[in-house]
């Protein structure tokens, strides 16, 4: 890599976008006003509820309310949901009034495109909101779960990477978004979504030979950090 | 005699008598006291020294009153005494032991064990046909009161022995064995309890404990303590080589700890971590020209590495076994003629417990040798061979049950019969730990077991317990109870690896090949990276790769250091009584004669070029060095309290516009850095001590820095696990490719965030401000020294703060926040890419 990219390396060059990972762990193309956003899992914890694990049922509300912090700080036109939107089928009916008004409000005045993911292969139609599996823009493709062999350049998420390091006795975890020139992929936003380490073997088809960056979100702060300082678990 | 041993000496059957003297023994006073207060249904707490016999004087009232039955009585009787150890060996030990009079005098009773060993097909039948005698642990016990038939198995138990209660009931075991007492007493009313313990400081602790407790007013079980047994001789190592001013090696004692096992029969040295233990046992056999026998035993180790251990003690064919903590419970290994402690010992009831594993002759005297490995150890050392002679004790308060372990038992009481919420209420009270526990945050726990306890009623479709029409909870579902079953106990490992000796193949990849040495936890493999070399099982390694969840090394050439440091200091703290008696010596000149020289000429030269405290002050120094400008202080508190002391004080520092930088601690003192002048700022009164260590830093700096620290996730963690709300890692469930858990981490923000005051961050925090901050001992500390603090205005570094400065590099300081290391990462791309 040269020196330019590796000091603007902030923001990425994907296909005809110019795309800048945010903090908080969307990706933001301000031309288009194009928020991107993916993994969301809500209605997670009720999910797992259902099967015994009663975990705190505020991942919906928390989810929702930080994603909303970020829109009333981008105001951006449209915004993608990659996929995973829903933890479930049944999510949609589980979520309380209350969470529903706030993704109500969310939408307004808003176009949303709904990608669909494993996790909800049919997600509700709102209004004011397309559903689709794919959808491709300024010459990327915005889909769900990664392909191994793409000709054209392609946003995802689907496999919620995470950057592991380790300094001075300490290790460190954290969700991050991992790119190289023609590829993307956007760290799990919901509360309570993990992630899965970049050195897992998952991720090698899609940057062979470990050629790619990590953009690591910690506190509010995006850090860039090359494969060479990543270990994993 | 006394008259209660005659008159229980004729409570002895014939049997048991001609039993005794056949071995040309007679009863002890202590044994027949047991027995005479068992048969009146007092329960019995025992305080007895190593190789008083205790454990026949434990099992006595049982085996008599058993034999008191006729055959065909006892075929019909049911499970008649629970036998409780904290250590699985220990009860399959003491089986074997009970066997040895029980076959002599020809008794017909069924003796067995039961441990997670037992098989599935055995403990089915333990719990339909129990024997006379049940030897297990405090996790078994609870599994066989969630049994549906624990009221009929339970309902003729007479005697409940707890052996080794004191190391028992200091943790959350002790918590979850406590209200498993409190359910045994109420299914058999006139349940007797014995505990067997070392000496206390606080007896009065553990006879509560024994006894269930009464509404407001205190009960307690009789108390018989047997005093006595030949003093024990202790001696601190006296070294050729200078003793360092820090490390925690002994490096240079060596030569003359293996001197030492050269001239008995069989030594224990004790060290306080599992990577001491691999050290001095390498540096020990560099010097073995003699080929003795010497092994190593810790609890990382491979199991059947171990038992082997284990075995060629008894058989006598070791001369020495270096260990960690795993043997120092009341196992008997045969004869040990001398105990080393090789670091501080850390606490003078620790101490006496380790050296009792010596000599297991009640009558004749233990021999011990305390190794200091720097010179403020050297301080400890003596101060514990003091408390030793005064026979003074320094074991911790008793516990306030905890509310995760809480939440677990009341969801094995729904898997058993059912309860209700009243009763088990009162129940629960009876158990001396919980004694105190309000009936609000009795109903908070019973609400969080039920379905999660949040303010948001979401899950009552969910609720894994269920009061039915007639007010009795019970469990909701079979996966619940499964779940409960699965997630038992108080003890949450952290994820362990397995160690592997593997070969490289041609192409240079790792491959599984050779036997399993032991575990580590993954934090260690974690900080490995491919070549590094390390201590363990005795040899230097070098990590090859990881497989699966296997550490693959292979053996390092010869002459090849290890790179990891394989030393750390104890994982004990101070006790609080050490320490007082540490700072007393510090201000009695008289007392320095008894240390080695360049320990007392150390002293002196502190007194020379700073102060010495006196007895009850602090001591604070300032001084310049480098670019940077350092506050020593010398509370002498233990290193958990120094820790949080350090992070609160650099925070003030923060503040103050002081540009701190970091901070080093150990057990004795700690040390501050900062860009300002920290002397300067004292003398012109910008910055004063008072409002530095002011109590105050106790309140919001506090909640602070503990709300986002790594310190509550632990400890958030473990309650989640022991709580039942995460399910725990059972060993094969291998990590699959996609995390299949939710991390704790993330719950713990999700609900600091959104119900802050949620019963399991209480549970949390409590467990964070005792165990990992020791926050009352700092609260101790600084109220103690308020108005007592001396201040000193050094030049350059006194004798004293170059100790603690040592710690630099061994131990993390401040200023390494997780932001900082990723930034350090993302420099480094930076710095690649340009250069």
């Amino acid at each position: 890599m040269n020196k330019e990219s590796a000091q603007q390396s902030a923001i990425l060059s994907i296909g005809g976008l110019r795309l800048t990972p945010d903090a908080s762990g969307v990706l933001y193309e301000s031309h288009e006003k194009l928020l991107i956003v993916s993994d969301l899992h809500l209605e997670k914890a009720s999910s797992l509820a259902r099967r015994g694990s009663l975990l705190p049922p505020y991942d919906t509300l928390d989810t929702l309310k930080r994603l909303s912090l970020v829109v009333d700080r981008l105001r951006p036109q449209t915004i993608i949901s990659l996929g995973d939107t829903w933890h479930d089928t049944h999510g949609p009916s589980r979520m309380s009034d209350d969470n529903a008004a706030i993704f109500t409000a969310l939408r307004k005045n808003m176009d949303w495109i709904f990608i669909t993911g494993n996790h909800d292969p049919d997600p509700p139609h709102f209004s004011s909101a397309r559903v689709m599996d794919e959808i491709q823009m300024g010459g990327v493709h915005f889909r769900h779960e990664p392909k191994i062999k793409i000709t054209e350049p392609e946003i995802a998420g689907h496999l919620h990477p995470a950057a592991k390091l380790r300094a001075k006795g300490r290790s460190i975890r954290r969700k991050c978004f991992i790119s190289d020139s023609t590829r993307c992929i956007l760290p799990a936003f919901g509360s309570l979504t993990g992630g899965l380490n970049v050195l897992d073997k998952a991720f090698d088809p899609l940057f062979p030979e470990q050629k790619f960056l990590t953009h690591i979100v910690s506190s509010d702060q995006l850090f860039t950090v090359g494969p060479q300082s990543l270990v994993s678990d | 005699m006394t008259r209660v041993s005659n008159v229980a000496h004729s409570m002895l059957p014939e049997i048991f008598q001609s039993w005794f003297a056949a071995r040309g023994w007679q009863p002890r006073a202590h044994q027949l006291e047991l027995l005479d207060n068992a048969s009146q249904g007092r329960s019995t707490l025992l305080v007895a020294p190593t190789g008083a016999g205790k454990t026949l004087a434990g099992f006595l009232p049982s085996l008599v009153d058993l034999s008191s039955l006729t055959p065909s009585a006892l075929k019909k009787r049911g499970l008649h005494t629970l036998y409780i150890s904290p250590l699985k060996a220990l009860a399959v030990d003491i089986a074997r032991n009970l066997e040895t009079p029980v076959s002599e005098m020809g008794l017909p009773f069924t003796i067995e064990t039961r441990t997670g060993d037992t098989p599935a097909h055995k403990r089915a039948r333990q719990a339909e046909r129990p024997p006379h005698i049940l030897l297990t642990t405090p996790e078994q016990l609870a599994l066989l009161l969630a049994h549906r038939h624990a009221s009929q198995l339970f309902a003729d138990l007479k005697t409940v022995i707890l052996d080794e209660l004191h190391a028992l009931v200091t943790s959350k075991r002790g918590d979850l064995l406590a209200l498993d007492l409190a359910r045994l007493h109420r299914l058999s009313p006139s349940l007797v309890t014995i505990g067997l313990s070392a000496t206390v400081r606080e007896p009065i602790d553990l006879q509560r404990y024994l006894v269930p407790q009464l509404k407001n007013q205190a009960h307690q079980s009789e108390l018989v303590c047997v005093t006595g047994g030949a003093q024990a001789k202790i001696g601190i190592l006296k070294s050729a080589k200078r003793l360092p001013l820090a490390g925690h090696t002994a490096l240079a004692s060596m030569p003359e700890i293996y001197k030492a096992i050269t001239a008995h029969h069989m030594t224990l040295v004790f060290v306080n971590t599992r990577m001491q233990a691999e050290f001095v046992f390498q540096e020990l056999w560099k010097l073995n020209d003699a080929s003795l026998p010497i092994a190593l035993h810790h609890g990382s180790l491979d199991v059947g590495q171990r038992r082997k251990v284990e075995a060629a003690m008894v058989s006598g064919t070791l001369r020495a076994i270096v260990c960690t903590a795993t043997l120092d419970l009341g196992i008997d290994w045969g004869d040990v003629d001398l105990v080393i402690n090789v670091g501080a010992p850390k606490g003078a009831s620790r101490l006496m417990q380790r050296i009792g594993r010596s000599n297991h002759r009640f009558d004749e005297p233990s021999q011990a040798l305390l190794v200091p490995a720097n010179r403020f150890e050297a301080l400890e050392c003596q101060a514990a061979l003091g408390a030793v002679e005064a026979a003074a004790q320094d074991t911790p308060d008793a516990r306030i049950g905890a509310l995760d372990v809480l939440a677990q038992h009341i969801l094995g009481m729904a898997c058993a019969d059912g309860f209700n919420t009243d009763e088990l209420y009162d129940e629960i009270c009876t158990a001396s730990p919980y004694a105190t526990l309000t009936r609000e945050d009795f109903d908070r726990t019973l609400d969080f077991a039920a379905t999660g306890g949040y303010s948001l009623r979401a899950y009552e479709h969910f609720a894994k317990i269920k009061q039915g029409r007639d007010g009795i909870w019970r469990i909701a579902t079979p996966r619940a109870a499964q779940h409960y079953r699965m997630n038992i106990g108080t003890i949450v490992e952290s994820t362990m690896l397995k160690v592997r000796l593997g070969r490289m193949t041609k192409a240079g990849t790792p491959q599984r090949g050779g036997r399993v040495l032991g575990e580590v936890e993954d934090y260690f493999a974690e900080g490995l990276v491919l070549g590094d070399t390390f201590i363990f099982a005795g040899e230097v390694l070098r990590f090859e790769g990881l497989i699966g969840n296997e550490v693959i090394v292979t053996r390092a050439a010869k002459g090849v250091d290890p790179k990891i440091p394989a030393y750390a200091g104890g994982k004990f703290p101070l006790s609080t009584f050490l320490a007082e008696r540490v700072r007393a010596m510090l201000a009695n000149e008289k007392e320095w004669e008894s240390l080695p020289p360049e320990v007392s000429q150390w002293l002196e030269w502190q007194k020379e070029k700073s102060v010495l405290p006196k007895k009850g002050e602090l001591l604070v120094e300032s001084f310049p060095s480098g670019d940077r400008f350092y506050l020593a202080l010398y509370p002498f508190e233990g290193r958990l309290a120094h820790q949080t002391l350090g992070v609160l004080l650099t925070k003030r520092l923060e503040r103050a516009r002081m540009k701190p930088l970091g901070f080093v601690c150990n057990d004795f003192g700690i040390c501050v850095w900062a860009l300002c002048d920290l002397g300067e700022a004292m003398r012109n009164n910008s910055l004063s001590l008072d409002d530095l260590l002011h109590e105050d830093m106790l309140g919001d700096d506090l909640e602070e820095w503990l709300s986002d620290s790594s310190i509550m996730k632990r400890a958030f963690r473990y309650c989640a696990v022991i709580s039942g709300l995460i399910e725990r890692r059972h060993p094969g469930q291998e990590k699959s490719g996609r995390q299949v858990t939710v991390s704790t981490d993330l719950v713990y923000d999700v609900l600091r965030r959104h119900e802050p005051d949620h019963i399991l961050l209480k549970a949390a925090r409590a467990d964070a401000a005792s165990g990992l901050l020791d926050l009352k001992r700092l609260g101790d500390m600084l109220k103690r020294i308020r108005g007592h603090v001396v201040f000193k205005a050094l030049e350059k570094v006194s004798p004293l703060s170059v100790a603690v400065l040592l710690e630099i590099g061994r131990e993390s300081v401040y200023g390494e926040a997780a932001e900082d290391l990723l930034a350090d990462a993302e420099r480094s791309l930076l710095e690649e890419a340009i250069g």
